[in-house]
């Protein structure tokens, strides 16, 4: 136990870094997973095209992949930015797909009727969107949408494999200080993140009782 | 045909043909620069000059065969570490749908404990955690690992699955004096399992992509074999050639699983007679189409807690 109060202040660091990756890429995926969704339901052929491609690519490719081609591929690119930088970039961009086809799922989730009345008053695919479908959709993406940001919050450790001392690394370099008490510093690391994830997962369950529409 | 858009007039088409041509150019702009960036020579830190990434020099190491039985060594360690820890997460997670399912809180309530303890775990951890605390080496750690938290995973995608059947299933089975536990088995069970097979399936591509996990336990599967082990011995300037290659043959593998699942989806969907569905149906998702949103992890990987 003495092990883990000696390394707290390193550890606390470390999760300090893993609630920032969560929190930069959970607001960039959900910006640029609403983009995609939009896209992915445009009438616009090569932004369907795009969004497409770019979902299957991301969500078929291993996260230590992305998180590998930004850690050594940016820098050779010209990327001068750290690797925090680096990860959180690639976290973003492995996240986003997963939010963009929650939200496709919500979109395709919506009576077809709404749809049909936004168009038959003459609103246009934007008009549509935006002020019909999406406000409706919202409400029974956000538990799916929270499911996936506990999944970045696990995901965050890949980071810790490349070079970025978030909670995952900062146990290893506790671990290499104090090798006699790997048990007690991973456990205290694995509250550390059942702390993010279950609160995240309570917000899920209340939100989903607050919103719920009987239809 | 979408329901959210009109057949285009004149009008939309013609937005629809600029703002094509701006993706389309945007896009390419995008990829050109990256493509000239990799294909510059540039000057290595220690003086020399390091051809562009498309110059043959870069890519020759891919007609020395021991390169391809290295390939293939990471291939077959990927898939031998993916192959284990599906049968094991299999098994476990038919165990856990079993238990978590029973009418003895005493059973059931530790179930749950342990459930939400591996799912709100990062993957990464847990390989660390059995690698230092039960010294199993690398392989045992990622294939205990994966099996425990996708067994966690495909537990809770049956319970979804028994829990989504129709009471009558159930008391039928009863009715005719079947035990609980035989109901369970031979009549809830062979349904949820049919019924959840695609998810099941999509499951295990998260799986196939984790394995990419052990990387960060240097055990030699594809990516560590392709990202360290081939360049330490034929050199960094491979670095990238290696990388690329790796990344094709991820992109193979999962969108060749993924497609089965479609393919299985499409076959076992509701409505369904020989393959072909039976009715159209509106507003509900496409034939065939995954949704992984149903899936407890989003199909992220390391997972989610479902609420």
């Amino acid at each position: 136990m003495d092990a883990v109060i000696e390394q707290f202040p390193r550890l606390l660091d470390g999760f300090l870094k893993t609630l920032a990756l969560l929190g930069i890429a959970g607001a960039g995926a959900l910006v640029f997973g609403t983009i995609v969704a939009g896209f992915r339901v445009s009438p616009v052929a090569p932004l369907r095209t795009f969004a497409t491609v770019f979902t299957e690519l991301f969500r078929n490719t291993p996260l230590t992949l992305v998180l590998f081609g930004f850690a050594t591929l940016g820098p050779y690119l010209g990327a001068r930015s750290g690797y925090f930088v680096l990860a959180a970039i690639g976290l973003t961009l492995y996240t986003t797909p997963f939010i963009a086809e929650a939200i496709r799922s919500g979109i395709n989730g919506i009576p077809v009727g709404q749809a049909e009345a936004a168009r038959s008053i003459g609103l246009n695919f934007g008009q549509v969107l935006g002020f019909v479908i999406l406000p409706q959709a919202a409400r029974m993406v956000v538990p799916p949408i929270i499911n996936v940001l506990i999944a970045l919050t696990k995901n965050t450790s890949v980071a810790g494999g490349f070079f970025v001392i978030e909670l995952f690394g900062s146990s290893r370099d506790a671990i290499n200080a104090r090798g006699d008490e790997v048990i007690a510093i991973l456990l205290s690391v694995a509250a550390f993140y059942l702390v993010v994830t279950i609160s995240l997962g309570i917000i899920a369950g209340q939100v989903e009782k607050r919103v719920a529409v009987t239809r | 045909m979408s329901v959210l858009f009109d057949a285009p007039g004149p009008k939309a088409r013609r937005r629809a043909r600029i703002i094509s041509a701006i993706a389309v150019v945007a896009i390419a702009g995008l990829l050109a620069a990256v493509i000239y960036t990799l294909a510059i020579p540039r000057v290595t830190a220690a003086g020399s000059t390091l051809p562009g990434l498309f110059d043959p020099s870069r890519w020759d190491v891919f007609n020395d065969r021991a390169v391809w039985r290295s390939v293939g060594a990471g291939v077959l360690n990927t898939l031998r570490m993916a192959g284990a820890g599906a049968l094991l997460a299999i098994a476990i997670g038919t165990l856990f749908s079993f238990i978590r399912t029973s009418s003895h809180a005493a059973i059931r309530v530790p179930a749950i404990v342990v459930l939400e303890f591996l799912r709100g775990m990062p993957v990464l951890l847990m390989m660390l955690f059995i690698l230092l605390v039960f010294q199993t080496g690398q392989y045992g750690a990622g294939v205990l690992a994966l099996g425990l938290y996708n067994g966690a995973i495909i537990g809770e995608i049956l319970r979804a699955g028994i829990a989504a059947l129709p009471r009558g299933q159930r008391e039928a089975g009863l009715s005719i004096g079947m035990s609980v536990l035989a109901t369970r088995f031979r009549i809830e069970f062979p349904q949820a399992v049919r019924n959840m097979l695609p998810i099941i399936i999509a499951q295990l591509v998260v799986l196939l992509k984790d394995t990419a996990l052990a990387y960060v336990l240097a055990y030699p599967e594809l990516l560590y074999t392709m990202t360290k082990g081939l360049p330490n011995f034929f050199g960094g300037r491979y670095l990238y050639s290696f990388f690329f290659v790796a990344l094709a043959i991820y992109l193979a593998m999962n969108l060749l699983l993924s497609w089965v699942a479609r393919l299985v989806a499409r076959r076992t969907a509701p409505g369904v007679v020989r393959g072909k569905p039976r009715i159209p149906r509106r507003g509900v998702h496409p034939e065939g189409d995954v949704d992984m949103s149903r899936v407890p992890d989003a199909g992220m990987g390391s997972g989610g807690v479902s609420p």
